[in-house]
């Protein structure tokens, strides 16, 4: 499975990787200092104690995806190959992935009349033919590479290991939000870098999946339920209106 | 001055009809970003915390008192079956047509419907509000059938009417507290007063209790109307029902706040948060204050103290519905959202022609059952 590894450390601010990201996906030349509809990759600037850093903000491509897992209609899915696509066409405009994603990465054409949710494919064209991530291409400097996960955890790992000192001691991806196919080494807290500290270990869907499991139950119960009470609340009403006829014709009979 | 009053509401109902009107146009010629306030940051705003969120919970008066009705055999309450079916029809009528607003592909709405996604909330209520609409046109189409003498149609569908209350009472379930669990994915986004596990069953609660206030809101407001109410025993029912939901919801709100430790946060009534605080507790009174005011006797014999309590508790359902869906989320989005003129237009338009529709239907069709002098033509079941 592809994913990316980005290593703060080693990251010069260029912008390389947000220029090639604009030209692969035919968007205008970067001109926001943010994620945008025309922007799916940027570099930005943060400042810490030990000075300041560069960073990348771009989708995470979760291995179970938020975005994915809340879509009514399955616009956005992830694929096996890596990359989180969204597909425009059955799209209906809820905009629930831009309200889920824990990590603030979609963003929304609101100029548009037909508006779509943007944002990295992990170059899904690209990686089904084999070829680099523009941004991985494009880094001067390696601070962003590109390969299957579990070899670049194994670096991420040796990385670690090699300079304790220079990172902090986590990569940030294996397991947040149940893993996802952006790795970050970083020497300041992730928090600084856009990136929650405080995501759960699993896969944020499971969040709503056990709400989701009760609906046969509710159904179920629920329909028995009902039958029941409205079999024994007849029932009580026929009694009564048994006895009272019993007592008026008794009272005939005296 | 009495000539003057419908006169004024007149011209009231036709200026936000007409800036409804131009709204609608700046919405569909002009796209979302310039119509509204929304944003990257805060992608949900008033047409989904207020036209929806708060439209389908005051319409669950309308489960509710079928299932009384026709389940439980509490025929005491049949005269309040059809005002509450009609508000419900008319509230997911008004729903959907407020959700095509909001969407910025309204045309593949349809997609739900063939294209699944099982693992999504947001499936479940598609598909909930869809049947539940086809159930209410059902459960509301005797009246329209007697209005037209169409004598076999209206037995046909009476005939098939306790199932299909039940299968009423089973989507609202799922719905009604499917749209609190709308917000179990934002653990980290929504503030912890308002985010809890519990979120659908605080939301089915809620609603249940607010469908029930607007049962009584609308008696009251038809009495001085259309001189059409229900009796005031039954109302003084519907009163005491509201405040055991309230109460129950109000004690689950505040044990489950309490098991996650996230009382303190209510007490921040300064600095940092303090907004949220003072939210929550605005929220909070207005749905206490109807249950004391139900358990206090010689308020609950007050046709205006009981007009007051279900006013107070509608309010209150939309303070915490509007709380989960902005204020909670306010701090972590990082951006200031109130709506913009747009939005406030159409929420008014569509809530106007709400208003409208109903006051139509009381006027022309058998929904309110009319004053004894007056009963001709008029029949049960």
């Amino acid at each position: 499975m592809r994913a990316l590894l980005f290593d703060v450390t080693k990251c010069l601010g260029c912008g390389s990787c947000t220029s090639a990201c604009c030209q692969v996906n035919y968007l205008p030349e970067p001109d926001d200092l943010d994620l945008c509809d025309h922007q799916f990759t940027v570099v930005k600037t943060a400042a810490s104690k030990g000075g300041e850093v560069n960073y990348r903000r771009l989708c995470m491509h979760c291995l179970d995806p938020t975005c994915a897992s809340v879509c009514p209609v399955g616009a956005l899915r992830k694929t096996p190959a890596g990359p989180v696509v969204y597909d425009a066409a059955v799209c209906m405009g809820c905009r629930y992935c831009i309200q889920a994603c824990p990590f603030g990465v979609p963003r929304y054409e609101w100029t548009s009349l037909a508006p779509r949710v943007r944002k990295c494919s992990l170059c899904a064209g690209r990686v089904a033919q084999g070829m680099p991530n523009a941004c991985a291409e494009a880094c001067p400097a390696g601070a962003t590479i590109c390969g299957e996960r579990e070899a670049l955890l194994k670096e991420a790992r040796a990385r670690l290991q090699a300079d304790p000192g220079k990172y902090l001691p986590r990569i940030y991806g294996q397991h947040d939000a149940g893993g996802t196919s952006v790795l970050v080494l970083s020497p300041v807290p992730f928090r600084y870098l856009g990136l929650p500290e405080n995501l759960p270990g699993e896969p944020l869907p499971a969040l709503t999946s056990w709400a989701l499991a009760g609906v046969p139950a509710v159904a179920g119960t629920g329909g028995l339920l009902l039958a029941g009470l409205w079999w024994l609340t007849q029932r009580k009403a026929q009694v009564a209106r048994g006895e009272a006829e019993e007592e008026s014709a008794q009272g005939d009979r005296r | 001055m009495s000539r003057l009053r419908p006169f004024f509401w007149r011209l009231a109902a036709l200026a936000i009809l007409a800036a409804g009107v131009h709204a609608t146009w700046v919405r569909f010629t002009r796209g979302l970003g310039a119509a509204t306030h929304l944003s990257d940051q805060f992608p949900w705003g008033l047409w989904i915390g207020f036209d929806i969120l708060c439209g389908v919970g005051l319409a669950a008066g309308g489960f509710a008192i079928t299932t009384a009705v026709y389940i439980l055999h509490l025929e005491r309450l049949r005269p309040i079956v059809r005002p509450a079916v009609l508000t419900a029809f008319l509230a997911y009528l008004l729903v959907v047509l407020a959700l095509l607003f909001d969407l910025g592909r309204p045309w593949n709405i349809w997609r739900a419907v063939v294209l699944w996604n099982p693992r999504s909330v947001m499936f479940e209520v598609a598909w909930c509000v869809m049947l539940y609409t086809t159930v209410l046109t059902l459960e509301f189409s005797p009246v329209l059938f007697e209005r037209l003498k169409w004598r076999r149609a209206a037995r046909v569908v009476k005939a098939v009417l306790a199932p299909l209350v039940a299968l009423g009472f089973i989507l609202s379930t799922l719905h009604q507290s499917s749209l609190g669990s709308l917000y179990l994915i934002v653990p980290t986004k929504l503030h912890p007063l308002w985010y809890s596990p519990l979120l659908p069953v605080h939301f089915w609660l809620s609603a249940v209790a607010a469908g029930l206030a607007m049962v009584i809101f609308e008696s009251g407001m038809s009495a001085r109307a259309f001189a059409r109410a229900l009796e005031f025993d039954l109302l003084q029912d519907v009163a005491r029902a509201m405040a055991v939901f309230l109460g129950l919801s109000l004690f689950l709100r505040f044990w489950d706040l309490g098991a996650r430790g996230a009382l303190p946060a209510a007490f921040r009534l300064a600095g940092p948060g303090s907004f949220e605080a003072q939210m929550f507790w605005l929220e909070t009174a207005l749905l206490a204050a109807p249950v004391l005011l139900v358990l206090w006797r010689r308020a609950r014999s007050s046709p205006a103290a009981v007009f007051a309590a279900a006013v107070m508790a509608v309010g209150g359902f939309l303070v915490h519905r509007l709380n989960v869906s902005t204020t909670g989320l306010a701090a972590s989005s990082g951006v200031r959202y109130f709506p913009s003129w747009v939005e406030i237009s159409v929420t008014l338009m569509i809530v106007t022609v709400g208003l409208i529709l109903f006051a139509l239907a009381v006027r022309h069709l058998p929904v309110f059952r009319p004053a004894p002098s007056q009963r001709v033509g008029w029949e049960e079941r």
